[in-house]
């Protein structure tokens, strides 16, 4: 039986199809047309969200990402367009997030010759992605999808980027398409050998001070459960990183808060106490860690991850643990024997009080008329029954996000952690509530960052999609300016901020929008924003110069926490 | 931190661009290539660099980590020169004349193992093999002499383990590929 030819486009639509894309982010122009053209046909299989700018694009990916496990699926045109989801690929590579951007290309034969809408797709990429390959001829399109969704998805994952010439896109070819399970060069899960596995039991068995740091690697590894198990059965207290943040409830007995520099007061002091620190698929970030030197250094260290490239390169590991972490864990699970550290867990429980006494009781319930952001998260939060999404930007309302918003269930938080994008969190909202729409989404913002890809409203009113938008505007781009206020001498060189009515912008993209100053104002407003599934802005008036305490300054030693 | 230099080599698919995700890995650290060697391998369809760079245990060891994270890196290895066999060949273009003047340039080719590459009237061409020190050497004893041109290649090298590493990885992953 002879099959009919169709054309590359054609190829990567049914490539798509096989591979279970459902949603694609993304925005035509010249390069990519044939594709545009055969998804045309395909719209009813896929849906396509049609941004404001390609950064949103990636962005929006990766949200749906985050909430769903899947891989994010973006598609441009070349030249600007390439360079546009340039932000968002770092991004993802950085926050080991898969995704797969097809950015079209100038006919092949027009290469290297400067052409309108040309450049060096792949060799700007290169060292922000998985993989990156440029497509030449349509009958490569089946076999480098399918390698760029293994690849994407696979071990640790990350973005890739195919670099597809026009002329593939056009060109016909004999369509047959056998997903890719094996590539000779990469071997995405290391083996887990059973000998470290046992070192680390035996490790955290005869521990007095056991102390876990969960990282995103247990939220990827869909580890969730086996993490519970283990921390259960040997009474290990834990906190998070900042990715790993949702990985447990939040009310959690052993969930004991946040590391690194705007962390828990306890959770950084007791990092420099414990005698056994189990890292469980994080990284060892300088904004976890700050100064090397003085990290946990009487502690042994057991390192889970799957990613060998990041055993001993910020912090050295006693034992190694490879693998993926939902087998790794309950391995080292079997062999420990149940255990209780009753008084070693409690004794974090002063620390908690320090710092809810000076730091969180005033911030979430303040006794001044001015609003605190503190106070916005955590009302949300409550509002939302502790079930919601929550999406950041970066600056101040990240870090007070992370801090006060709470978790019930996995896959809740979605913030740029690694690169600390600002303009990431409405996109990533919108690619969030997509990927999961029966959730309520919320956003907390910056009055700055909201600013740098505020034209995705236009895709919210395009869409219709429900995301709730909390714009905490203090006129200040807030966490630079309180870095001014702390290390440079109150000289607020360029941190404050002329803004438009958010409320009014939202309105003219057809969003239903308050703003607020008053605490019962914004009871009131929150009430207004979670009774329906519709978007929603709430601009928030919030004192100009909060802080977001405690804090770890840049450098300094994990355990030097500044309460004021 | 004491530096070393080691010898790294990668056996990569034969892929475009290749060179360039290796090499960035050292410059993102400031790291000098000292020499670099790219080729096929005697493996079919595997490319092979021979790298060398001065740097300290720790930062080697990450660097090769890096390298063999690339999806199209086969493996990575990183020596000390007391574990492999290395050589590199050097070329020097001298006035035909001044061999003719007297015997001394002869007596240096003897003396280095070198020889004679191309004689033509005017000039000539002598070819020495061996290690960096034993190369430059060879130079500033003929520079005396005038040396009109000098080129030297990178390093290339074989290991002293008896089990050839990079086949039993592919051979493992052959296997794996079936099932
Ligand atoms: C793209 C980008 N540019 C600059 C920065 C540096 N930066 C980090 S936080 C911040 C201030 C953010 O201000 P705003 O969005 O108002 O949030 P706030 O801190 O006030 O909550 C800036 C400028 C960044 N992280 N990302
Ligand atoms: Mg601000």
């Amino acid at each position: 039986m002879s099959q009919s030819q169709i054309s590359g486009s054609q190829a990567l639509m049914r490539a798509f199809v096989a591979e279970g894309v459902e949603t694609i982010f993304g925005y035509p122009g010249g390069a990519i047309m044939p594709v545009y053209d055969a998804l045309y046909d395909f719209h009813d299989k896929m849906r396509h969200i049609l941004v404001r700018h390609e950064q949103g694009a990636v962005h929006a990916a990766q949200g749906y990402s985050r909430v769903t496990g899947k891989t994010g699926v973006v598609i441009v045109t070349s030249g600007p367009a390439a360079t546009n989801v340039i932000t968002g690929v770092a991004d993802a590579m950085i926050d080991s997030t898969p995704m797969v951007v097809v950015c079209g290309q100038v006919v092949a034969s027009l290469l290297a010759t400067d052409a309108f809408q040309e450049t060096d797709v792949v060799g700007i990429t290169q060292p922000i992605t998985k993989w990156s390959y440029q497509i030449r001829s349509a009958a490569e399109i089946p076999w480098a999808v399918a390698r760029a969704f293994y690849i994407a998805r696979e071990g640790r994952p990350g973005p890739v980027v195919l670099d597809l010439t026009k002329n593939a896109q056009i060109e016909l070819m004999n369509f047959h398409y056998e997903p890719c399970t094996f590539i000779r060069s990469f071997i995405p899960t290391p083996p887990i050998d059973e000998q470290t596995v046992s070192d680390a039991a035996a490790l955290i068995n005869q521990a007095k001070k056991p102390f876990a740091l969960v990282g995103q690697g247990v939220i990827l590894g869909n580890a969730e459960d086996e993490l519970l198990a283990m921390l259960e059965k040997a009474q290990i207290p834990a906190a998070w990183t900042l990715l790993g943040l949702s990985a447990m409830p939040t009310d959690h007995p052993l969930n004991k808060g946040m590391l690194g520099m705007h962390g828990n007061y306890g959770c950084n002091i007791k990092t420099n106490e414990c005698d056994v620190l189990i890292a469980i698929g994080m990284r060892f970030d300088d904004r976890v860690t700050s100064k090397l030197a003085t990290y946990a250094k009487q502690a042994k260290i057991i390192h889970f991850d799957i990613d060998i490239a990041e055993i001993n390169k910020n912090v050295k590991a006693d034992v190694a643990v490879l693998g993926n972490s939902k087998e790794t864990i309950a391995a080292v699970t079997k062999q420990l024997q149940p255990a209780r550290h009753d008084e070693w867990i409690s004794s974090f429980d002063s620390y908690a009080k320090i710092e809810y006494d000076e730091v969180i009781k005033e911030e979430v319930d303040p006794s001044t008329p001015d609003i605190k952001m503190g106070e916005v998260i955590s009302k949300v939060s409550e509002a939302t029954g502790h079930k919601a999404i929550c999406v950041t930007d970066v600056g101040q309302n990240q870090m007070m996000g992370a801090r006060y918003f709470k978790f019930s269930q996995t896959r809740s938080m979605v913030t740029s952690g690694g690169l600390g994008t600002m303009g990431f969190g409405l996109p990533a909202a919108i690619g969030a509530k997509i990927g999961a729409p029966h959730r309520t989404v919320c956003l907390f913002c910056g009055d700055g960052g909201i600013q740098m890809t505020i034209q995705e409203l236009g895709t919210i009113l395009q869409e219709n999609i429900g995301v709730k938008i909390i714009v905490l505007n203090n006129h200040f781009l807030g966490m630079v300016r309180q870095w001014q206020e702390m290390f440079f001498d109150e000289r607020y060189s360029f941190t404050n901020m002329k803004n438009p009515d958010f409320v009014a912008v939202a309105k003219a993209y057809g969003i239903n929008g308050k703003c607020v100053s008053t605490h019962e104002e914004l009871d009131h407003a929150i009430a207004e924003m979670v009774s329906n599934d519709d978007p929603y802005l709430l601009e928030v008036r919030i004192e100009p110069k909060g802080m977001v305490l405690p804090m770890v300054p840049a450098g300094a030693d994990i355990t030097d926490v500044r309460l004021k | 931190m004491e530096k070393t230099l080691y010898t790294v080599i990668v056996f990569s698919e034969n892929r475009p661009g290749l060179l360039n995700q290796v090499s960035i890995i050292f410059s993102r650290r400031q790291l000098n290539i000292e020499s670099l060697t790219v080729s096929a391998s005697s493996i079919e369809g595997v490319h092979k660099f021979t790298i060398t760079v001065y740097t300290d245990e720790e930062e080697i060891d990450k660097v090769v980590k890096q390298i063999e994270k690339r999806i199209d890196v086969l493996k990575a290895y990183y020596y000390t020169d007391d574990e492999v066999i290395y050589q590199e060949v050097a070329l020097y273009k001298v006035d035909t004349e001044s061999i003719l003047e007297s015997d001394e340039i002869e007596q240096l080719v003897r003396k280095y193992n070198a020889r004679f590459l191309e004689i033509t009237r005017t000039f000539s061409v002598i070819e020495m093999t061996g290690h960096t020190d034993e190369i430059k050497e060879l130079y500033y004893a003929l520079d005396k002499f005038g040396v009109k041109q000098y080129v030297r290649s990178g390093r290339i090298a074989i290991t002293k383990s008896t089990s050839e590493l990079l086949s039993k990885f592919l051979s493992e992953r052959e296997e794996e590929a079936k099932g």
